[in-house]
């Protein structure tokens, strides 16, 4: 990748070269190259097995790459741990792993990020502030939340998603990897994720999302990376791919034409 | 890590109504009944009014020195269940907390009359030693990824197998006696282990009071709470968004160890000698008290508050059972009762609390 596009003033918020990973024998990635731009949404389609999660865990810092580098905002960043690229504006949503379903919403808006009257672990949580806070940030998502206090298992599936994506906004995320937000939704909770997604990207903050569902990701996308095998097989613009191209590449593009073509065969032989 | 704070000024929005009409109007007997130490409280009600009733041949509700005598038991099993119960909400369990109270006492004992030490130095002596055993169980669970229930059960084994084989070869039987004479001792045991007020309540009730409300908002008003919580509730969850859960839970077993090492403490100065089996069986009475009190078997639900009715229904229920003059073997299937009653209990308000959200 060369990187030709990229304004030079302004370097991209988050550049992927390269980047390879290996378990034991296993090629989980291999040369994977990806530029994510400043309130765009970048849609990284994927089959399972295509190497999504693998890719996902580099970028947020639990694993890390055997080959490659990463640049945010053109510097090159190491990161040994989530927090080191949280700390770089790095945030992920996990699909069903980022809520403790029996705190309460307050309680796992501020997880791991409490606000504290004194510092140290035994600090006081500012408990009026956690609850103010997290239902003003709830409020700016179009969420009214009834009650803070309410567990998070008593959430809705979208809302779920709702109070993750504005807790990684509200501490500073420039950078938003959404893992497969709309896969367990039905379609209208899936709508409503997805207009979260653009509300994100308006706001400025450059949003990986990740997904098996090309009508899910057309809609919203600006720039569609197609994994296979742990390789990247298809770069698009918003523009330059069609629906259609991308649901046909999604579903196994040639391997689908040599099927279709050998169906077609068979019907003609009989 | 300083305070978090908001990284974009965003134009607050208009203040919400001070009441939302979604909210229904919750009367204060269905808002307690989604707490999770209601049901131990309702429990050490009920036990309390019953033996109000079966001990009525001596004065239960109104003698103070009937109260200084369950409360000193109750104290004997609420102090180590405030750490316990924070495990279990952290998602662990100790089953050596019962055999290092007989390790502490037995250490302090071996300190203060084998090498003359002072108590007070000795007492700090056998609470770092605590830390010790609590740091090896905690971070052999943390690093193995082992059930703690078979670490800390191994733990348990080899304490109770140290506790009896050295104290039979130190002094030629099964205790270590002579306490009293070590220097500091009197001091010590106005401290930790002497009677206070005319109706000789124990010192040790007032620790296990301020144990348990520190415990208790620790759990409901610091950070490390909410640490505490999260690791038990979803460990996964919660290192994704940068809780150090294994550092939770490592300081947990800690805890825990400690406060078994300062009631061994307690006991060797209350006693002035230590039985080598001392404690054991304990480590489930804790349990008890912390599944009484709301406490899940699963983690990430629970109350310290809770655990401290638990621990004064068991203290009641053991007292109250010799002032009814029964048989005190059947203080056991009172315990056992107590456990089921409240595990069926807890669930209900546990699923009032956390309704199945439909779709």
């Amino acid at each position: 990748m060369t990187g030709a596009a990229v304004d030079e003033r302004a370097p991209s918020l988050l550049r992927v070269e390269s980047v390879s990973k290996y378990f034991g024998n296993v090629v989980a990635l291999k040369d994977v190259s990806i530029v994510v731009n400043a309130g765009e949404v970048t849609c990284i389609l994927g089959d399972n097995g295509a190497g999504k999660s693998t890719f996902i865990k580099i970028v947020s810092g639990v694993y890390r790459q055997d080959e490659g580098r990463m640049l945010v905002e053109g510097g090159e960043v190491h990161f040994d741990s989530p927090r080191d690229a949280r700390a770089r504006g790095i945030a992920t949503v996990y699909q069903d792993l980022a809520m403790v379903p029996l705190m309460s919403i307050w309680r796992n808006f501020f997880l791991g990020e409490e606000p504290t009257r004194w510092r140290g672990p035994l600090g006081r949580l500012d408990i009026g502030f956690a609850k103010r806070t997290a239902r003003e940030q709830m409020r700016q998502m179009g969420i009214d939340v009834r009650d803070p206090d309410q567990p998070v298992g008593t959430l809705s599936g979208g809302e779920r998603q709702a109070v993750a994506i504005a807790r990684a906004i509200y501490f500073g995320a420039r950078v938003l990897i959404l893992d497969e937000p709309t896969s367990a939704l039905g379609v209208k909770q899936a709508g409503i994720v997805l207009r979260y997604i653009l509300q994100a990207a308006e706001r400025g903050i450059g949003v990986i999302f990740i997904t098996h569902n090309p009508h899910h990701a057309f809609p919203v996308g600006d720039h569609f990376v197609l994994l296979n095998r742990g390789r990247v097989t298809g770069d698009y613009r918003k523009g330059a791919v069609t629906r259609d191209e991308l649901v046909r590449q999604m579903a196994g593009g040639a391997e689908l034409d040599q099927l279709t073509h050998e169906l077609e065969g068979l019907t003609t032989e009989g | 890590m300083t305070t978090a704070g908001p990284i974009s000024p965003i134009a607050s929005p208009p203040e919400p109504p001070p009441t939302d009409e979604r909210l229904l109007r919750v009367g204060i007997g269905k808002r307690l009944l989604t707490r999770p130490d209601t049901g131990a409280l309702l429990g050490a009600i009920a036990v309390f009014v019953a033996f109000a009733w079966f001990a009525r041949a001596v004065d239960w509700t109104s003698d103070p020195g009937i109260w200084a005598t369950w409360t000193d038991q109750a104290a004997q099993y609420g102090i180590v269940a405030v750490p316990v119960a924070l495990l279990m909400i952290g998602g662990e369990f100790d089953l050596s907390a019962g055999a290092m109270i007989g390790s502490s006492g037995l250490l302090l004992g071996y300190l203060t009359t084998f090498q003359d030490l002072n108590v007070w130095p000795a007492t700090a002596l056998v609470l770092v030693f605590g830390l010790v055993v609590g740091f090896l169980n905690g971070i052999t669970v943390v690093r193995t990824r082992l059930p703690s229930f078979i670490v800390t059960l191994a733990t348990f084994f080899v304490l109770q197998g140290v506790n009896a084989a050295l104290t039979l070869r130190l002094t030629g039987t099964t205790a270590i006696g002579n306490i009293d004479a070590a220097s500091g001792f009197a001091s010590a045991r106005r401290f930790l282990a002497s009677e206070v007020t005319q109706w000789d309540f124990k010192v040790k009730v007032f620790w296990w009071i301020g144990l348990t409300i520190v415990g208790a908002s620790v759990l409901a008003k610091s950070r490390f709470g909410n640490w505490i919580f999260s690791a038990g509730g979803d460990p996964i969850a919660a290192r994704n968004v940068g809780v150090p859960v294994a550092r939770t839970k490592v300081a947990l077993f800690m805890a825990t160890s400690a406060t078994a090492a300062l009631m061994g403490t307690i006991e060797a100065l209350e006693l002035r000698s230590m039985q080598s089996k001392e404690g054991i069986g304990l480590e489930f009475i804790f349990i008890i008290c912390a599944v009484v009190g709301g406490c899940l078997l699963t983690g990430g639900y629970g109350s310290v508050i809770g655990t401290a009715f638990g621990a004064a229904m068991l203290g009641m229920v053991q007292l109250g059972i010799t002032y009814s003059q029964w048989d005190s073997n059947w203080t056991y299937a009172f315990q056992g009762a107590i456990l089921f009653a409240a595990v069926l209990l807890n669930t209900i308000i546990r699923q009032r609390a956390v309704r199945a959200r439909a779709g």
